[in-house]
C-alpha cells in the first residue's frame, strides 16, 4: 500500500513537471485571535469588552461584548501579540503582572490563539510559585517525580548504554527510537491494526478501529525492536563492514536523528495529542503524594521491565554474552560468541524498550520532538552511570530524575534540565568513566 | 509555477544573509573541525554568545552599539576557554557530549524567566541595532527591496550583507594566512597524530585552546550579523538543529579548505531555496490536491522537508564523500581520539 502510494506520489510529481500551467495560487488568509475572560474573585470568568489587541507590524483589533478578538495577518511567521492595558476595565489586570506581550507562530491557513488571562484586582509577579518553601510534602512529592522520571529515562538510556558497550557508537538518534514508539503506540491506538491493513477496518478491536493503549504499547514496542533491527541491519551493518570510523558513524546518527525527527512532524503535524485512553485522571493521594494512577502503575511496569533487564544480562546466556562484547569485543569473538548477532539483539532490545519508555513519557503527551527533548538527559544519565554500563545507566537515570526534580526546591523549574546537562559535564570532568565505569584512560 | 519566483528566490538566498552568517560560523566550525579535529558540537553556542553580546549591551546596560561588539567577542573568547579548559583532554566523543549540552546549557540560561531584564527572557530582545542601520548606504524610505537580474534583497538586508561578506573575505583571508603559517601547521599535525605532534614538543593542549577560540569568534561574528539583520535575538533560534545544519555545510564544502564554508554555505541556502520554492509553486499548482493526498504534502508541512532534506544529505555526504564537493581524503582525518 504504502509502496504504491509513493510511486504514484512520485509519478505526480514527476508528471506536474510537464504541463505547469495551472493558475497563481492564492494565499489561505490566516488570523491571530483570542477571547478575552476575567476570573472574578469567585472564580467565574466573564468577557472582557473594548481591549485593545495590537499585533505588531500588522495592525489592531477590539474585543467585543464576548471578548472576542482577531487580527488577520498576511503570511505566516512569529508576530509579537500586545494586550493595551490602559483598556482593560476597572479594577481588572493581567494575572501574570507585566507579561502583556505574547509570541505566536502562526501557521499558513490556520487560525492561531492568543491567551491573556486576566483577573479581577492585582496579578502577581512573574516566578511567583505557590509551592515555595522546602517543606517535608514538598520533598517527598518531588522524590516520587524524580524517581518516576528516572525510571522512565532508564528505559530509553539503557539501549543507548549497551549500543555504546558492543559497537562503541554514541547514537544521537535514540531519542528519536523513543519517539517513534510513542508515535507508534498513538498510532495502534488510535487505528488499530486497520490503520496498516485497509481491509481489517471492520473487524473488531484490537484489529480494526483502535486498540487499547495496553494492546497498543505492546504493538509499539514490536515497532521499536523492527526499527532498531532495520536501523542495524541495512544502516549500521553497513557502516560496520565498510570500516566508517565511529566519529563519521556518529555524526551519521546526528543525521539520521534530524531526518527521522523531521519526517515525524512532516507526517503526524506539529501540535501535541494524547491517547485515547487514561488522558483526564485525577491524581489521588497517597501519604503525602499526589500522583495519577496511570503514572503509578507505569512506574510499577517500569520497575519489573528493568529489573527483569537486570535479570536478563546477569543471568541469560545472551545476557551475559551482552556483556561479554561490552567488555571486551575481541575476547568475547574469539571466545565463540557471534558478535553480530548479540549486537542485532542490543538493537531490538534497546530499541523496544526505549519505545516503552516513549509510551510512559507519552503518557503525558505525544509530540513529534519529545524524544529529542530528553535526549541530553539521556546522555547525563548514560555518561553519568559509565558509558557502556548497563546497570550505570539504569543508576544514572534514577540519579539524573531524582537531581533535576529536588534541585526544583532551590532554583527556578525552568532551568531544572540545565542542572542536568551541567552536572553531567562536571562528571565527565572528573570522573569521566562515570559512577559504575571501570577507569581507563581517557583522552 | 511562477519559475521567475523560483530562480529569483534561489539566487537571492544563495548570497543572501542567510548564507552570509553560516558562513561565518561554518569558517569557524572549520577551524575547529577540519583543521583541529575537534569535535565541536555546539557551535550555535558560539553564536548565541556572540549575539547576546551585542543585544544586551544595548538592552540591559543601555551601552553603546558598537561596544556591543567587543562586549560580544569577550563573551565568545570567554566561553570558549570555559568550554576549552576542562575538555580538550577529554576523549573526541565526550568533547562533543560536553559542548553540544554547553551550548543547550547557554539557551535554557538565556531564555530564563529570571534573566528578563537582562537577555530578554523567552521573547528576546528588539530593536538594538539602530545606530547601525543608521549608517545604511543603501537607504531607502520604507525599507523597500532593490532589484537586479535576478537577486532581490531589501534594503537594511542589503547593507547587512555588504558589511556581513566584507567580514567573511577578511575571515577567510586570515584563515588562508594562519593555516599556511607554521601555526597552522601544528594544527594540522595535532590532527593528525596528537602523540607525534606533543612529542616533538609542541603544546597541543595549547594550540588545541588557540583554535577554539578562534574559530569561536568567527561563529560569534556570525551570530551578532545573524541578530542584527534582523533586529532582533531569541532564544530559541540557538537550538543544537543549527550546529548540524553547520556541520553539513562545512561538509558540502569540504572539510579542511578554506573556502569550503563560504561555498558550501552558498550551495546549502541556494539548493534548499530553490526545492522548497519549487515544492510550494508545486503545491498551488493542480498538483496540489494529489500531493496532498498521497505524500501529505501541503503548504503546512512543506518546510519541515527543508530539515528531512538536510539531514538526509549529512549522513550521506558523512557516509559516502565526509571530504565534501573540494576536500580531499588525506584531509578528513575521522579517527576516535
Amino acid at each position: 500500500m504504502k509502496k504504491l502510494q509513493f510511486i504514484s506520489g512520485l509519478a505526480i510529481v514527476l508528471l506536474s513537471f510537464v504541463g505547469l500551467t495551472a493558475p497563481a495560487w492564492s494565499q489561505t488568509e490566516q488570523e491571530i485571535n483570542g477571547r478575552l475572560q476575567i476570573r472574578t474573585a469567585d472564580g467565574e470568568r466573564v468577557p472582557a469588552e473594548g481591549v485593545i489587541i495590537t499585533v505588531d507590524g500588522v495592525g489592531e483589533a477590539i474585543s467585543d461584548a464576548d471578548g472576542v478578538w482577531s487580527v488577520s495577518v498576511p503570511e505566516p511567521g512569529i508576530y509579537t501579540v500586545f494586550v493595551d492595558e490602559e483598556t482593560l476595565p476597572d479594577g481588572v489586570s493581567l494575572r501574570t503582572v507585566g507579561r502583556s506581550s505574547l509570541e505566536v507562530e502562526v501557521e499558513a491557513g490556520k487560525p492561531k490563539t492568543a491567551l491573556f488571562s486576566l483577573v479581577e484586582g492585582e496579578g502577581t509577579a512573574a516566578g511567583t510559585n505557590t509551592s515555595e518553601g522546602i517543606t517535608g510534602r514538598r520533598i517527598a512529592q518531588l522524590t516520587v517525580e524524580g524517581l518516576k522520571q528516572g525510571l522512565y529515562l532508564a528505559m530509553a538510556a539503557v539501549g543507548l548504554s549497551l549500543i555504546y558497550g558492543t559497537t562503541g557508537l554514541v547514537n544521537f538518534a535514540h531519542a528519536e527510537l523513543v519517539t517513534w514508539g510513542g508515535l507508534m503506540t498513538y498510532f495502534f491506538n488510535y487505528y488499530g491494526l486497520a490503520g496498516m491493513i485497509g481491509f481489517l477496518a471492520p473487524l473488531p478491536a484490537p484489529f480494526g478501529g483502535g486498540s487499547n493503549l495496553i494492546f497498543a504499547a505492546f504493538f509499539g514496542m514490536i515497532a521499536g525492536g523492527a526499527m532498531g533491527y532495520l536501523l542495524d541491519r541495512f544502516l549500521f551493518r553497513t557502516l560496520r563492514r565498510q570500516g566508517v570510523s565511529l566519529i563519521a558513524q556518529m555524526v551519521i546518527t546526528i543525521g539520521l536523528s534530524i531526518l527521522m525527527r523531521y519526517a515525524f512532524v512532516y507526517f503526524f503535524g506539529g501540535s501535541p495529542r494524547s491517547f485515547r485512553n487514561f488522558t483526564a485522571q485525577s491524581a489521588i493521594d497517597i501519604g503525602p503524594v499526589q500522583i495519577t494512577p496511570k503514572d503509578l502503575i507505569a512506574m510499577g511496569i517500569s520497575t519489573v521491565v528493568l529489573l527483569a533487564i537486570g535479570g536478563l544480562l546477569t543471568f541469560t546466556r545472551i545476557g551475559k554474552a551482552m556483556r561479554a562484547v561490552s567488555d571486551n569485543r575481541d575476547l568475547a569473538e574469539s571466545s565463540g560468541i557471534d558478535v553480530q548477532r548479540v549486537i542485532s539483539t542490543v538493537w531490538i532490545f534497546g530499541g523496544s524498550v526505549a519505545a516503552l519508555g516513549g509510551v510512559f513519557f507519552g503518557l503525558d503527551q505525544v509530540k513529534w520532538d519529545f524524544g529529542f527533548r530528553i535526549l541530553l538527559l539521556i546522555f547525563a544519565a548514560v555518561t553519568l552511570g559509565g558509558l557502556g554500563t548497563a546497570y550505570g545507566a539504569l543508576v544514572g537515570a534514577i540519579v539524573i530524575g531524582l537531581v533535576v526534580n529536588l534541585s526544583t526546591l532551590f532554583i527556578d523549574p525552568e532551568l531544572k534540565n540545565m542542572i542536568a546537562l551541567l552536572s553531567m559535564v562536571l562528571v565527565l570532568m572528573f570522573r569521566p568513566q562515570g559512577l559504575l565505569g571501570k577507569a581507563e584512560r581517557i583522552g | 509555477m511562477n519559475w521567475d519566483l523560483i530562480f529569483t528566490q534561489m539566487f537571492s538566498q544563495a548570497f543572501g544573509v542567510n548564507a552570509m552568517v553560516y558562513a561565518l560560523a561554518a569558517i569557524g566550525l572549520n577551524i575547529h573541525f577540519g583543521y583541529t579535529g575537534l569535535l565541536n558540537f555546539g557551535q550555535v553556542g558560539f553564536m548565541a554568545a556572540g549575539a547576546y553580546g551585542v543585544a544586551m549591551t544595548v538592552f540591559w546596560l543601555n551601552w553603546n552599539f558598537w561596544l556591543g561588539i567587543g562586549i560580544g567577542v569577550i563573551f565568545c573568547v570567554v566561553l570558549a576557554l570555559i568550554l576549552g579548559v576542562p575538555t580538550l583532554r577529554l576523549r573526541a566523543d565526550y568533547l562533543g557530549i560536553t559542548t553540544i549540552a554547553a551550548s543547550e546549557s547557554i539557551r535554557l540560561f538565556v531564555r530564563w524567566r529570571g534573566n528578563r531584564e537582562r537577555t530578554g527572557a523567552a521573547e528576546g530582545i528588539n530593536d538594538f541595532a539602530d545606530s547601525f542601520f543608521a549608517l545604511n548606504v543603501f537607504d531607502k524610505p520604507g525599507n523597500e527591496s532593490y532589484q537586479f537580474l535576478f537577486f532581490e534583497y531589501r534594503a537594511n538586508d542589503l547593507w547587512v550583507m555588504l558589511v556581513g561578506w566584507i567580514v567573511v573575505a577578511f575571515c577567510v583571508l586570515i584563515n588562508w594566512q594562519l593555516i599556511r603559517s607554521p601555526w597552522g601547521r601544528v594544527l594540522k599535525a595535532i590532527r593528525e597524530d596528537e602523540d607525534a605532534a606533543r612529542s616533538l614538543g609542541k603544546n597541543a593542549y595549547s594550540y588545541k585552546l588557540q583554535a577554539l577560540v578562534l574559530g569561536g569568534v568567527i561563529g560569534g561574528f556570525g551570530g551578532m550579523l545573524q541578530v542584527i539583520s534582523k533586529q532582533s535575538v531569541q532564544p530559541d533560534t540557538f537550538n543544537p538543529v543549527i550546529t548540524f545544519l553547520i556541520w553539513t555545510i562545512v561538509i558540502i564544502g569540504g572539510v579542511g579548505k578554506v573556502w569550503s564554508p563560504v561555498v558550501g554555505s552558498i550551495i546549502y541556502w541556494g539548493l534548499i531555496s530553490l526545492m522548497i520554492t519549487f515544492m510550494r509553486e508545486l503545491i498551488g499548482t493542480g498538483a496540489g490536491p494529489n500531493l496532498d493526498r498521497f505524500l501529505n504534502l501541503s503548504i503546512l508541512n512543506v518546510d519541515q522537508l527543508r530539515f528531512v532534506i538536510f539531514g538526509g544529505a549529512l549522513m550521506l555526504l558523512m557516509w559516502f564523500r565526509p571530504q565534501g564537493i573540494f576536500g580531499s581524503r588525506e584531509e578528513m582525518a575521522l579517527d576516535d581520539r
